[in-house]
């Protein structure tokens, strides 16, 4: 597939970096022990260390280190044994210390890869550069006084973790598919919770255009993006924009963009002027970190599968799609979901393409008709598990399949009881249904006629009668043979 | 009532003979006579009493019950306010202990005040300070001496016997160069002995918290107080802290002692390499062995320090920019402006000076040939002192290169300055213990120190020598 964009005159390609602040799933802050809870009263979780009272030391958080080791492992990156972790100074209201403490030099975890897969059943390798710790900032609040700024510290020294890639990246959609993996792979380790919204995933986005084979172009940096949705946006009007002053015959000038939602365009955060001279040195606060190839391998083994194992798993042994199992492992909770259906009974494993489209077609649309998310589903894995089985064996129909999840979906009812109660148990009883039809047939003699003399297409229509005057019960394949041998008959 | 020292007064209580109230008002009346001196950013009675009352309730085996102490006003303390000597942080009030300080309360201490010190403890002669100069407590009338810096108010508090003993901060020098213009006892344990939790840094992987007492023996008792473990402090070292008091022992036979070539430079009195020489003939004839021995790197240890500490303190200062806490302008126009104004009129001519350094050495395209070069310039002086310790027990150097100097000498003369920390700094960059104990007067009578440096948690045995070398002058 190609990604390459056409100009006016020529074609560009197009060059996209990624570099990923990810929240470390942890309680306490990576340099202190408050809360890192979101969404908690401003400056209620402020230790004396985050407030940068005068005096007080970073002490690093061991739990911290071993979530960024653990996903360092998931990333299939060299964990560095040896790693600094140093100042990155500038000033900011909300940033008490008057630097960040970040890593600079040498990262806690080193070279990577993430495989990216596409709806045709190929995939590609991007190439991840690096991973290091550092320090969330506070939060400056501008829009509550017009003259003042309140500053809400909560945020203060929280753990991230920013993954560095390579330009590996050639288009919108394949950064979507990268961050999504790495969402998903993050999730699986527990490590990040993967909540864009709250901002625990953020993204800057480095982006440039070439001719195919020239040189890298000029990068531009968009910064802070929070949603998939938004980084494919802010990526396709860069790219536009930045062909455009070429083609123009201008050039890019290297810059730091804001992606404006509401406009959907980038704009220059600052100018060359103010560019920082961020004194980056050792902290000397802090020692240098070290870590045992020992504690390395012990925290190895208790890595849980991760969602390209799973897909190989299902690709293996269920027989899905490449694609179908990538789109179910990309989250976790959803996989977990299809497991816990097919752990329901065995039998479904043969099934699993049509658990499958259960999860990803009728369930999911109730789910985000409702807002709740597949952990907190009301149909539990194995309820669903139950339905497709009637749905399986020929107990229900499908039709009425989709109305019994409904149904559970509203009241977390058992389906067999669902169906018990309201008699929807699918009739497979063929005198009873040669009954209907018949029915269906004296009452439309006119139909019939009609049909007979060619109009073919009234089958439906008999199809349908059959079907309305069984409720939906009937079983659709013995009804189709009835009538059709019923109409044949009268020819 | 005299009293001498820390073993002294404790007896006294101990024998009923005075109680810790009348000590109190002891120090009090002495302090307001000598309120001249400026040794003291905060002194409040009322606080004191404060104290008496509480510390009455302590049982009587508390180390420190009663003993009258002053802290730099660098640590940050609950009950008075914390300055660091300068202007932003003017009327501060921390809601927290500094360890130090903590353990001190702990032993049932007496804090007497909060002492002068040059600004964020950047200097030499307590005179960058916001709240103006100390005046060392030896001057004559018509020649006012600075006390050395920058702990020395705390050195001046105990020179001048209103209290027994100080807290201090040293970085390159500011406990062991105050002690010996002072003429008391002051020493800098090993970096890491005691935490730097809630003591207002200056540059982090120099910093290290000391004592001030009337002799080597109390230095000992407050020193092994104040040392030990704290999980909040990252550099502060895991190790067994010996009752160092206890373990006091003046033998040094078989001790050798070694006489670094590189402490003999131009601009040192004849008089300080005089009791120099007396000090290695005193030690030779207590049986220790003299060696003459060369640390090579020397002579970069004082370019090394110039570049190292301002780079941390200009980090370690950013914090105060008048947002959070401390002096903020008036009226700004922008944020940029806010931190413009707060830090323009916040901090004193010095500190802007060592911030704009810092700056400057830490900025793209000079870090290499600076901060870095400095940094591997540190590891060989570290390495200079491995070496020689490898066959030595102890170091012998003077402290200073001179006696207490007048009050505005090299105030104009950053660099003249600076010199005066030329035989403290080096022990400071490799992280070994030192302390400075007074030997012998120069002609004016004022006191000369010597200055004893050790191997890394060896503060036993420079502890040893100094109490040694102590009795000559008893």
């Amino acid at each position: 597939m190609s990604n390459l964009i056409k100009g006016k005159e020529q074609e560009w390609e197009t060059v996209i970096g990624l570099e990923i602040h990810a929240q470390v799933k942890s309680n306490s802050k990576l340099f202190s022990s408050s809360s890192s809870t979101f969404g908690s009263k401003p400056n209620s979780q402020v230790s004396l260390v985050d407030a940068a009272m005068p005096g007080m030391l970073p002490v690093i958080n061991k739990y911290c280190i071993e979530q960024a080791i653990k996903t360092g492992i998931g990333l299939n990156a060299k964990i560095n044994n040896y790693s600094v972790f140093d100042r990155k100074n500038y000033f900011y209201a909300d940033l008490p210390q008057g630097y960040q403490i970040s890593q600079y030099k040498h990262p806690i975890v080193g070279e990577g890869k993430v495989t990216i897969d596409f709806k045709d059943g190929s995939s590609k390798d991007i190439r991840i550069v690096r991973l290091h710790l550092e320090q969330d900032a506070g939060k400056s609040i501008h829009d509550q006084n017009p003259t003042k700024t309140y500053v809400d510290l909560n945020r203060s020294g929280v753990a991230l973790m920013e993954i560095v890639s390579e330009p590996d990246i050639r288009s919108a959609d394949e950064a979507g598919l990268y961050i999504s993996k790495i969402r998903s792979i993050l999730m699986y380790l527990d490590t990040c919770d993967g909540n864009m919204q709250e901002g625990s995933l953020r993204a800057d986005v480095n982006i440039s255009v070439r001719k195919l084979d020239d040189k890298y172009g000029t990068r531009c940096e968009i910064k802070n993006l929070n949603s998939i949705k938004f980084i494919k946006q802010a990526i396709n009007y860069e790219v536009k924009r930045q062909i455009e002053v070429l083609e123009e015959g201008g050039v890019i000038e290297q810059n730091t963009l804001l992606f404006n939602t509401s406009t959907g365009k980038t704009r220059p955060m600052r100018s060359k002027e103010e560019a920082h001279d961020y004194r980056y040195f050792p902290d000397p606060d802090l020692l240098p970190l070290e870590i045992d190839q020992e504690d390395i391998d012990k925290l190895k083994k208790t890595i849980t599968e991760l969602p390209d194992d799973r897909k190989k798993r299902y690709v293996d042994d269920y027989n899905l799609s490449n694609y179908d199992a990538s789109v179910l492992t990309a989250d976790k909770f959803v996989s977990d979901y299809f497991d816990n259906v097919i752990k329901f009974d065995k039998t479904l494993k043969k099934s699993s393409k049509i658990v499958v489209n259960w999860i990803t077609s009728e369930l999911f649309s109730l789910l985000n008709e409702n807002n709740i998310e597949i952990n907190n589903s009301p149909i539990t894995p194995q309820y669903l598990g139950k339905l497709v089985k009637l749905l399986k064996e020929d107990i229900i129909s499908g039709k009425i399949a989709k109305d019994v999840l409904v149904e559970m979906f509203n009241t977390k009812k058992d389906p067999e009881k669902i169906i018990e109660q309201k008699g929807l148990k699918q009739v497979t009883d063929t005198s009873e249904i040669e009954n209907i039809v018949n029915e269906v047939l004296q009452e439309n003699q006119k139909m019939v006629d009609q049909y007979l003399s060619g109009k073919d297409k009234l089958l439906g229509f008999f199809v349908g009668q059959t079907m309305k005057k069984s409720k939906g019960k009937a079983n659709p394949k013995i009804l189709n043979e009835i009538l059709q041998s019923k109409l044949s008959k009268k020819n | 009532m005299d009293f001498k020292s820390i073993s002294q007064l404790k007896s006294l209580l101990d024998e009923n003979k005075i109680s810790i109230k009348e000590i109190a008002e002891t120090y009090i009346k002495r302090i307001k006579e000598k309120k001249e001196l400026n040794i003291f950013i905060y002194f409040n009675e009322d606080k004191i009493y404060e104290q008496v009352k509480e510390i009455e309730k302590l049982p009587n085996d508390k180390t420190l019950k009663g003993i009258p102490i002053s802290v730099k006003d660098l640590f940050c303390t609950s009950n008075m306010p914390t300055t660091a000597a300068s202007k932003i942080l003017e009327n501060f009030k921390p809601t927290y202990e500094s360890f130090v300080t903590q353990k001190l309360i702990d032993q049932g201490s007496m804090f007497i005040g909060k002492t002068n010190l040059d600004e964020f403890a950047m200097g030499s002669a307590t005179n960058t300070s916001y709240f103006g100069n100390t005046i060392n407590p030896l001057s004559k009338n018509d020649n006012p001496l600075a006390p050395g810096g920058s702990s020395g108010g705390s050195a001046a508090a105990v020179a001048a016997d209103l209290c027994l003993g100080a807290t201090g901060t040293d970085t390159g020098g500011s406990i062991r160069q105050p002690a010996s213009f002072c003429g008391v006892v002051g020493i800098k344990p090993t970096y890491g002995l005691c935490s730097r939790w809630g003591i207002a840094a200056f540059a982090s992987s120099l910093d290290q918290a000391g004592v001030f007492s009337k002799n080597v023996t109390d230095a000992s008792i407050l020193l092994e107080e104040i040392a030990g473990h704290d999980q909040r402090d990252s550099t502060s070292s895991n190790v067994q802290i010996p009752s160092f008091s206890k373990n006091l022992n003046p033998s040094l036979e078989g001790k050798i002692v070694g006489i670094p070539k590189e402490y003999t430079v131009d601009g040192t009195s004849d008089e300080i390499n005089g009791v120099w020489e007396e000090a290695i003939k005193s030690l030779e004839k207590k049986g220790a062995k003299i060696k003459y021995i060369s640390l090579p790197h020397t002579k970069y240890a004082l370019p090394t320090y110039y570049i190292i500490a301002p780079a941390e303190a200009s980090s370690n200062l950013a914090r105060y920019d008048g947002v959070k806490y401390g002096y903020r302008a008036k009226n700004p126009k922008s944020l940029d402006d806010m931190y413009e104004i707060t830090r323009s009129e916040g901090f004193g001519k010095e500190v802007k000076r060592r911030i704009l350094i810092g700056t400057y050495v830490l900025s793209a395209g000079y870090y290499d040939a600076y901060y870095l070069k400095a940094q591997k310039v540190r590891k060989l002086i570290a390495n200079d002192f491995v070496q020689v310790f490898s066959d030595c027990d102890l170091i012998l150097t003077p402290t200073a290169p001179s006696a207490a100097f007048p009050l505005n000498e090299k105030q104009n003369d950053p660099i003249k300055m600076y010199l005066n920390d030329i035989f403290t700094v080096p022990a400071s960059l490799a992280g070994i213990p030192g302390i400075s104990i007074p030997y012998g007067h120069d002609k004016q009578g004022l006191p000369l120190g010597i200055q004893l440096l050790g191997k890394h948690y060896n503060e036993q045995e420079i502890l040893n020598a100094a109490f040694a070398l102590e009795k000559d002058y008893e």
